[in-house]
């Protein structure tokens, strides 16, 4: 399995840095990251695959970091994590563009299923991408 | 219970008394007021009506024994004027006049006599030996040598009975004598006893001395009373009408004229109360009326108000159950809003405390941990923290949802739809628990607005308690929607074991829950009270024990907005 890149951003630094050691632990390559202003700042600058975003954090909340983050990087698969039983946010989240949503807290393993599905949708579309710009290439 | 209805009583005793005070004045007052006037003005004609007619009664009487006396006087002076001393002195003669005087006004005169100037009888006719009798010391002699007529007062005189004189002086050649005649008391008596009005009305004559001329019906003493004074007035009246009270006889009323130019005193007297016995019927009779319009009042001003208070007392109990409801309401909005603080801040650390027990778990994946004897307890402790922290997962879900302050997505509900939807979705369950569903839903029933899932949730989870309560001896659910003026009615009744009526207060409070520890949140229903209420409805429970539960839903057609929602977080 190729290695793909996966940001998890959540206010609460415990919970980020073991769910930072377990998917790590996992093969995967990890960044915590403590807030949605530093996701996009980080995302700048560098590159993720799969973005694990918590809906409820201070300052920039969940929701609003999705908007903004799908609006820059519309590749980019987000999975939200939410803190309570509001469905509202999660569909929200899902019109937003985000690839699912799972409820804290969770398996560890469905996370990782989630976080690979969704890189597997990501792959597929880009590869798909791929062949539409060669084939536009071919045409030109 | 006894305290409640002596306490009832007493409001009622109050809440009357304040009120039949306010009733008297304004309904007896104007009834008092009006008799008493009208009263007063017909006493006033009544007394003047009836001082008038004794005034006449008294007149008329004093003209007629006024007219008696000045009779005989002018037979005496009839018979005096035309027979010499010499005839009348033959006593043969004097008893033939007697006799003629006898045929013409009966026993009225009781004899003759005839007085010379010495005062000696020389000639008498009549029933006493009185030939001889010797009068120059009696008052009516004295009185005669003045004056030529004399009527004397009553007195004894020689023969010892009550009688009095009729005289008549003559002259012959410078030579006096005396007819006189006496006149039975008894016909004279009559003329003025037979003066009787009423029961206590009788008349009597007194001289210038206060003495009895006649004998007075009953007990008159005259130095007591007005008598005196009567006698003594110089009034230029005819009549004289005097009211006195008197200790004896009480209130009286007397009548009175001068008679016999004015040395007689006819007195007329009766008691007031009978003398004006037609006013007092007529204040009896209202008096009478007046009291019993006011007992009348009084008792349907009781009556009224008593059904006035019960009235009031009622309304007073459905505003206190009101109120009571609304705390209620308020209780469980106050613990909603709790539970969801209490959800929100739980959840986090929970989902720390399972992340690092993950951790754990991952780390005795490594070789070192391997060989540990005992590897197995430790996972057995991990699964268990998990297992546990999903549980405080799905609480704190729960309770959120119980105390969810916005609102899901509103769409149009059809109710009967959404029932079959459950039912078939509880048939697995329901069949394992050897429980019949049956529906009769009413047909036509319009869309509500409501969020799909909740009415979802509220609905399946009343039947999930119905089947919980059957689980062992089975039984039947029956579901039944109705359409009531604004809202959709919807019964879910079972004939389970029924809840405890101790139990039956505390079942929409969040936690409260009979199942044993482990198997029930005690959230349930809590779930169904908060959704209920945000949709602008309502959730009623019945319960008998052993016969089974109704739990009865209401559900508005028109979405409820209103001030209750911002109380349920």
């Amino acid at each position: 399995m190729d290695s793909y890149k996966v940001l998890v951003v959540d206010d609460e630094v415990e919970f980020l840095e073991t769910l930072v050691k377990r998917l790590s632990k996992r093969d995967l390559e990890v960044h915590g990251l403590d807030s949605g202003e530093k996701a996009l700042e980080f995302l700048e600058q560098d590159y993720a695959d799969v973005v694990v975003l918590d809906v409820k954090m201070p300052g920039m909340d969940g929701i609003e970091t999705l908007r903004e983050l799908k609006k820059r990087h519309p590749m980019i698969e987000v999975i939200m994590l939410t803190g309570h039983a509001n469905m509202e946010v999660a569909i929200q989240g899902m019109e937003l563009g985000a690839f699912d949503y799972l409820m804290k807290p969770m398996e560890i393993d469905e996370l990782l299923y989630k976080i690979q599905d969704a890189h597997k949708k990501k792959s597929i579309q880009e590869a798909k991408i791929q062949m539409m710009e060669k084939i536009i290439e071919q045409e030109e | 219970m006894y305290n409640g209805e002596k306490r009832r009583s007493s409001y009622l005793m109050l809440f009357i008394k304040n009120r039949i005070g306010t009733v008297l004045i304004f309904s007896v007052m104007p009834l008092i007021l009006v008799s008493g006037i009208i009263l007063y003005q017909f006493k006033a004609s009544h007394y003047e009506k009836i001082h008038a007619h004794l005034g006449t009664l008294v007149k008329k009487h004093k003209q007629n024994i006024d007219s008696f006396l000045n009779e005989k006087l002018g037979d005496i002076h009839f018979i005096a004027e035309i027979y010499s001393f010499h005839e009348l002195g033959n006593e043969t003669f004097l008893k033939e006049k007697l006799e003629t005087l006898q045929q013409a006004y009966g026993p009225v005169f009781v004899d003759l006599g005839v007085v010379n100037s010495h005062g000696v009888q020389v000639a008498y006719a009549g029933p006493f030996k009185l030939g001889k009798a010797v009068y120059s010391d009696a008052d009516w002699f004295k009185e005669a040598m003045k004056r030529e007529y004399v009527i004397s007062d009553v007195f004894l005189g020689l023969r010892g009975l009550p009688h009095f004189i009729v005289a008549v002086r003559k002259s012959v050649n410078g030579d006096q004598w005396v007819l006189r005649a006496t006149i039975d008391f008894a016909a004279f008596n009559d003329l003025v006893e037979n003066i009787r009005i009423g029961e206590t009305g009788f008349a009597f004559i007194l001289n210038k001395e206060g003495d009895f001329q006649t004998k007075p019906l009953m007990d008159v003493i005259p130095e007591k009373g007005p008598y005196m004074d009567l006698l003594e007035s110089d009034t230029k009246e005819e009549v004289q009408i005097v009211e006195k009270e008197d200790e004896l006889s009480g209130n009286n009323i007397y009548v009175s004229a001068f008679l016999k130019n004015g040395d007689w005193l006819l007195v007329y007297q009766q008691k007031a109360s009978d003398a004006f016995s037609a006013f007092t019927k007529a204040l009896r009779v209202s008096v009478i009326i007046i009291i019993l319009g006011s007992i009348g009042t009084i008792a349907l001003a009781f009556v009224r108000f008593k059904n006035m208070a019960h009235h009031m007392e009622k309304a007073e109990h459905e505003r206190r159950l009101m109120n009571e409801q609304i705390i209620e309401t308020g209780k469980l909005a106050v613990v909603g809003e709790l539970a969801a603080g209490v959800a929100h801040e739980i959840n986090n650390p929970v989902a720390i405390m399972v992340e690092e027990a993950g951790w754990i778990e991952d780390l005795l994946e490594e070789e070192e941990f391997k060989e540990s004897e005992n590897i197995a307890e430790f996972r057995r402790a991990l699964k268990q923290i998990n297992t546990q922290g999903k549980r405080c997962k799905e609480i704190t879900q729960k309770l959120l949802s119980f105390a969810r302050k916005t609102d899901s997505k509103i769409q149009e509900v059809q109710i009967n739809e959404l029932i079959e939807e459950i039912i078939t979705l509880s048939a697995q369950r329901a069949k394992f628990s050897n429980v019949t569903i049956g529906c009769q839903l009413q047909d036509g029933l319009p869309v509500i607005q409501g969020a799909h899932t909740e009415l979802q949730q509220v609905l399946l989870n009343l039947i999930n308690n119905a089947l919980d309560a059957m689980e062992k001896g089975g039984g039947t659910i029956d579901i039944k929607t109705r359409l009531n003026k604004d809202h959709i009615v919807v019964e879910i009744a079972d004939n389970g074991p029924g809840i405890a009526s101790a139990n039956l207060k505390r079942i929409f409070e969040p936690f409260f829950t009979t199942k044993p520890v482990g198997k029930g949140t005690g959230l349930g229903l809590s779930i169904c009270y908060g959704i209920m209420k945000r949709l602008g409805g309502d959730i009623e429970v019945q319960s008998v024990i052993d016969k089974g539960t109704i739990f009865r839903i209401n559900i508005p057609l028109k979405k409820y907005i209103g001030e209750k929602q911002d109380l349920i977080m």
